[in-house]
């Protein structure tokens, strides 16, 4: 595909396109990848990330990571740092609306021997226990007013109430609870979307999978030692969000904004689903507040996710899960937006930085990071196609160029439309399966939309991430088993 | 009247094209393709439970996302798949105004054959038009 001609190489694996480039960009639009994956994005990409390079307050660069492909307002992998002191704007569109679509990956003491001969029982019993699908409603049941107590508590309301351990709270982002979440900000149609939801996978892209560490795919020794990853070493991952509540709360809000924006706050978009508002403004701040609520959903969401598997690897192995070891490494949102301090040109300054299907990537020592990991810096965790692998990264120092973001995961190449003609869903299970990898799925077509053939190399990805000093790959995890919603 | 999914629109999502020779029937066309995203067969989704819906928005493409987000709330807070059965337009007063009868049933992964969940329906591109004899609408929707 050709390449916009005012694209420009900056380093191996940084490209970047002048404010000059498009009518109204206050910031130049710089996009992360090696050769091969620049000239395989959608055009889409370099019109969107222009485009959210003229939002008001944009600090430095409007950013799009090595897996970015078409989006809504924002491709899909991409970053921006608004000032949020200096008339910078929170916008909907930068987020996504899978609010706190997310990764959560678990290890266990388990070894691929001890898994292999079991693992069409344990995959059956995972589906069974962790609803995914159109419309799947979870095994906790609560009413309206508990509900609220879980959006504004997130994984903290599971962990009190017997579904989970405190240790699981330290190792997830915001200790699984985002401060400043006001349930009073979001409106009852986003509750009637969600509170039947918390313990759901979702489907789409949403997964559950049983993985294996291979001493080959170790990358760095010594950090994969530090997380415990040894070779035949048996791990969990997972990927969801906030479900229909999380969805409602983006919608109601993007529309609000294209109410407010330009008659009360003089803004002008190039596209609709950039609607945004001042932060400091009352709307910025409701959804502010609103989104926060949405955050937490998806961390409760996760948290009942890792109680049923743990209560699922105990009924197959005859034994607690505290024996079986299956404890968290970590959990981290990967839409989202957050108010972080980051030096900007020798300045110190608040940022709110959107990061929409991009991961924070946290350096060594910083604050944040959980106290077991703050010298090797946050775990990132990339999941790749469901036929493929998927990765734990940590941040590196060299991160704030991206104001510490990394890629999410591998990115599509191929619309679901175009796949679904492509491969066939009962097929490609039988295929699968002989290759080692058994897969169940709520939806064939579902699954045949998923397959590794629609999606971007995803070792191209991080590795022009870990080129671009953005991210350092630990492991490669190789699929055994997955549930697909 | 239909509609037909578009290849190269939305590499992660679904996108659609829906025509119709009224207002009413692109309404109609757009809210089938909503429904064919999430359920393979819509014959196979019986109309055992109605919903009124009624809806009004000062612009008509903007009452055609309302429509297919009602749809899209029904499916998760009440898991119904619904169909609309009967539905009129009319614009009053500078507003235009939806009525429709819907009907349909709970979900029943027995029964109903799983596509994709539909997140949301997106401004992305979103137009509604009229060209010669035909309305024709364009939709993304997030999966």
């Amino acid at each position: 595909m050709a390449l916009p001609h005012a694209l420009r190489r900056v380093t191996d694996t940084v490209w970047e396109l002048p404010a000059s480039y498009k009518d109204g960009m206050r910031v130049p639009a710089r996009i992360y990848g090696t050769d091969k994956l620049v000239r395989e994005m959608d055009d889409a990409v370099y019109d969107q990330v222009t485009n959210v390079a003229t939002l008001p307050g944009i600090v430095k660069y409007a950013l799009c990571m090595p897996d970015g492909h078409f989006g809504y307002g924002f491709p899909i992998g991409g970053v921006a740092a608004m000032d949020a002191e200096g008339g910078g704007v929170i916008s909907p569109g930068g987020i996504g609306f899978d609010i706190n679509c997310g990764m959560r990956l678990i290890k266990t003491d388990l070894t691929y021997d001890d898994v292999q001969p079991r693992l069409t029982e344990l995959v059956d019993k995972l589906f069974a226990a962790v609803p995914a699908g159109v419309g799947s409603t979870g095994f906790l049941k609560l009413s309206r007013q508990e509900f609220r107590a879980v959006i504004e508590q997130g994984a903290q309301w599971c962990v009190r109430n017997g579904y989970g351990w405190n240790e699981d709270l330290e190792l997830t982002e915001d200790s699984g609870r985002t401060p400043g979440a006001d349930a009073s900000k979001v409106s009852e149609r986003a509750i009637d979307r969600g509170f039947n939801q918390i313990g759901t996978l979702g489907s789409g892209n949403h997964y559950l999978e049983i993985q294996v560490v291979r001493e080959e795919n170790i990358c760095d020794k010594n950090l994969a030692q530090t997380f415990g990853l040894d070779p035949g070493r048996i791990v969990v991952m997972f990927h969801c969000g906030s479900r229909g509540f999380g969805h409602q709360v983006a919608t109601d809000y993007l529309q609000l904004f294209l109410k407010v924006m330009e008659s009360k706050y003089h803004i002008r978009i190039l596209d609709r689903e950039l609607a945004c508002a001042p932060f400091t403004s009352p709307e910025g701040r409701d959804y502010f507040a609103a989104m926060k609520c949405a955050l937490n959903m998806s961390f409760a969401n996760r948290q009942m996710i890792l109680h049923r598997v743990r209560e699922v690897f105990s009924r197959v192995y005859g034994q607690p899960a505290e024996k079986l070891g299956i404890r968290m490494i970590y959990d981290i949102a990967h839409n989202t937006a957050k108010l972080e301090r980051h030096t900007v040109d020798g300045k110190a300054m608040s940022l709110l930085v959107h990061r929409k299907g991009a991961t924070r990537a946290f350096g060594p020592g910083m604050a944040e990071i959980p106290a077991q990991y703050r010298t090797i810096g946050q775990p990132v965790i990339i999941g790749g196609s469901m036929e493929t692998g998927s990765y734990l990264l940590v941040g590196p120092e060299g991160g704030k160029e991206t104001f510490f973001s990394t890629p999410h995961g591998s990115g599509r190449t191929m619309s679901r439309t175009k796949a679904r003609k492509q491969w066939r869903g009962r097929e490609l299970q039988a295929d699968m399966k002989k290759r080692g990898i058994y897969v169940r799925t709520a939806s064939w077509s579902g699954l045949a939309e998923e397959a590794g053939g629609a999606y971007k190399n995803i070792d191209e990805i991080v590795g022009a991430a870990e080129a671009a000093g953005i991210a350092k790959r630990v492991v490669r995890f190789a699929p055994l088993g997955n549930i697909k919603g | 009247m239909g509609y037909h999914y578009l290849e190269d629109v939305a590499t992660a999502d679904i996108a659609f094209e829906a025509t119709g020779e009224t207002v009413e029937q692109v309404f109609v066309a757009a809210a089938e393709a909503t429904m064919n995203v999430m359920v393979e067969e819509l014959r196979s989704i019986e109309g055992r439970v109605e919903k009124r819906i009624e809806l009004e928005n000062r612009d008509l493409d903007m009452l055609l996302f309302d429509l297919l987000q009602e749809l899209v709330y029904y499916k998760d807070a009440q898991q119904l798949l619904l169909r609309v059965r009967e539905i009129a337009i009319a614009e009053r007063d500078g507003t235009y105004l939806l009525s429709a009868r819907a009907a349909g049933e709970k979900l029943d992964p027995e029964r109903h054959e799983q596509r994709a969940d539909v997140k949301a329906v997106t401004l992305h591109q979103f137009t509604l038009q009229k060209t010669d004899a035909l309305w024709k609408a364009l939709v993304i929707l997030d999966i």
